[in-house]
């Protein structure tokens, strides 16, 4: 990372040691307000799903996440998502670039665009895609004579995934790349680097942890998606059933301390992942910024 | 003025404290989704009914959804007066959890169903692939859209049809289980609801067949059928319920019993059959339906008690985890 950003952060240690006078009021209550704060938005509803898993047996809880339906369904939702991320972290990056490099007409058209999922209803989001992909839309049916089916299978479910996390990548790096000093660019030009190198030894590791960042949060929405996913999917057992499809099953049978028991599971999986890619964020902050 | 807002939320506040007192004639159906226009229509009939024989002005709200998510939302609190949904177990779910009455089936004739639908198929404009019965849906080749019967009635019965229809046709549960195997491995989306079924099969023109409720057979065919889409009638099929209660919780409390009652009650009129015989939902007056026979082919049905002792069960043995449903996709492929 450039020296211009990681210097203040190294002062700011020093400067806590002194003890200097902070905008907000104290540590204790500041803390104290965002435990509360987040107890009540985050950790109280998520402690009713574990309450209400409880009805169940350990033997009974153990049957119903690992049924042979419901670890195919985790298999799909996270290798899916883990697909769309990935697409998204390399093409939000370009954008990203893009927006930030270039000026072109209609540029803050293509910026509000790129929000755009944000603010969509994602079940819009399914219609629109299947209206698109479906064998007689308007992308669907040039693949269609090829044999290529695009949308009521997993091939669905990661355009849908991709389209709902586009925004995270673009948005989290973008700032970064803002500030990003271009004489760094030059410097490594002037030395010899090429411009592979430049990318990869010089604004890579400048990006880094944004796009970490990025990629953690598209990954993080995909695998709670469900509201386009269904459109878009077959939603066949086995094959093309994401997580959540699985926990709206249950709970249209009832089976309301199933459908907790694999959100659980979600929750679990998703919390020790998104934990994962903090830590690699993290190291890799300090790896640049030494 | 400024304070104009302000004024008119207290107003509204005071009217939702005195609330009791309106909502004595008000009722809230809480009802499945495609009963939406049945039930408008129902509803201004009642109105002016109630108003010729009582005197009385009433006004009755509706609300519309997936069945089983409108029996949770009533079950957390949700305060319907009546329920009328599409599958009995929405209602004897309510039932364990107090809110209906435990013997809600005996307080209105027929099992208090009023009104019934049955599962037709829907094929593309000429029948291409000549679907002319249930045998015809498991030939190599053929596509079917089905809702999910994980996920709603429509999916349910159309399951539990073409299961009993093997049983009508003489085969045992072991034969009807190697039919339901091959139908589903020609299914190319499980849809998530009746509505999602006929948008995959008529917009986005997935599969050959759609096997849905008559009364979806019906209202699709009067919208798009010309040159689009023709209705078959199997040989035999199911008889899907349209179960209604009154939600004792709610009219305890509102003191609007009697009226929910008689709102119930005239379903079963002339009037409000012939109403639901306009949507295409079966009545069960054997008058009103002949007067339909245009609408009402005659087709041999068999009921869910039949074969499977109720839905109840079939949904344990059939449609909960690892029942049969789950095996037609778990089990190894021969």
């Amino acid at each position: 990372m450039s020296a211009a950003i990681t210097a203040p952060a190294k002062a700011v240690p020093s400067a806590k040691r002194r003890g200097a006078k902070r905008v907000l009021p104290g540590f204790g209550l500041t803390l104290g307000y965002t435990i509360f704060y987040l107890s009540i938005i985050v950790l109280i509803p998520l402690a009713t799903l574990l309450f209400k898993t409880f009805e169940l047996t350990w033997d009974q809880f153990w049957t119903t996440i690992s049924a042979p339906i419901a670890v195919a369904a985790y298999k799909v939702t996270f290798g899916a998502s883990l697909i769309a991320a990935l697409v998204n972290l390399v093409f939000g990056m370009l954008i990203a670039w893009v927006l930030v490099r270039y000026t072109f007409p209609g540029k803050k058209i293509v910026d509000a665009l790129v929000d755009l999922p944000f603010a969509l209803p994602t079940a819009v989001a399914g219609i629109s895609l299947t209206a698109l992909l479906a064998d007689n839309g308007w992308i669907g049916q040039l693949f269609a004579p090829l044999g290529i089916q695009l949308v009521f299978n997993r091939v669905g479910i990661v355009f849908a995934l991709i389209f709902i996390g586009l925004p995270f990548v673009v948005r989290t790096v973008q700032p970064v790349l803002e500030d990003f000093e271009r004489e760094l660019e030059e410097a490594a030009g002037s030395l010899g680097a090429s411009r592979w190198q430049t990318f990869y030894k010089v604004i890579l590791p400048a990006i880094g942890p944004a796009l970490l960042t990025g990629f953690a949060m598209a990954f993080a929405r995909a695998v709670g998606e469900y509201g386009s996913v269904i459109f878009v999917s077959n939603n066949i057992p086995m094959e093309s059933q994401i997580t959540p499809f699985v926990i709206m099953a249950k709970l249209e049978l009832h089976d309301y301390a199933g459908a907790t028991a694999i959100a659980m599971v979600m929750l679990v999986i998703s919390f020790v992942l998104l934990l994962l890619i903090n830590g690699l964020q993290s190291w890799q902050r300090k790896r640049s910024g030494a | 003025m400024k304070f104009g807002g302000f004024k008119s939320l207290v107003v509204a506040a005071a009217l939702v404290a005195s609330g009791s007192a309106l909502a004595q004639n008000q009722l809230l159906n809480v009802s499945y989704d495609v009963a939406r226009e049945f039930y408008k229509d129902y509803n201004t009939a009642f109105i002016a009914h109630y108003k010729k024989t009582k005197g009385v002005d009433i006004k009755v709200d509706q609300s519309h959804g997936g069945s089983s998510a409108q029996a949770r939302a009533v079950s957390e609190g949700l305060a319907a007066d009546v329920v009328t949904f599409n599958t009995t177990t929405d209602v004897e779910f309510l039932a364990e959890k107090g809110v209906v009455a435990k013997d809600w089936a005996k307080k209105f004739p027929n099992d208090a169903s009023p009104t019934t639908s049955t599962m037709l198929f829907l094929v593309r404009n000429g029948n291409p692939k000549g679907i002319k019965d249930w045998d015809d849906l498991i030939k190599p080749g053929v596509q079917v859209v089905v809702v999910n019967p994980k996920l709603g009635g429509n999916g349910r019965y159309a399951y539990l049809a073409a299961w009993g229809q093997a049983r009508e046709k003489g085969g045992s549960d072991a034969d009807a289980q190697a039919y339901i195997s091959k139908l589903y491995k020609n299914v190319p989306v499980l849809a998530k609801g009746g509505r999602d079924a006929t948008a995959a099969f008529l917009q986005r023109n997935v599969g050959d067949v759609l096997i849905t409720f008559e009364s979806e057979v019906v209202s699709i065919d009067r919208e798009f059928g010309k040159g689009k889409v023709d209705p078959v009638y199997p040989s035999v099929s199911i008889t899907a319920e349209n179960p209604v209660a009154v939600v004792e919780r709610t009219v305890e409390k509102k003191g609007t019993a009697e009226l929910a009652k008689a709102y119930l009650d005239f379903l079963y009129s002339d009037e409000g059959q012939e109403i639901a015989a306009s949507h295409a939902i079966r009545p069960r007056s054997e008058a009103v339906l002949k007067k339909h026979a245009d609408i009402f082919k005659p087709i041999k049905q068999f009921t869910v008690g039949k074969y499977f002792g109720s839905l109840g069960e079939a949904q344990k043995t059939h449609f909960g985890d690892g029942g049969y449903f789950d095996k037609l996709f778990t089990e190894p492929k021969k």
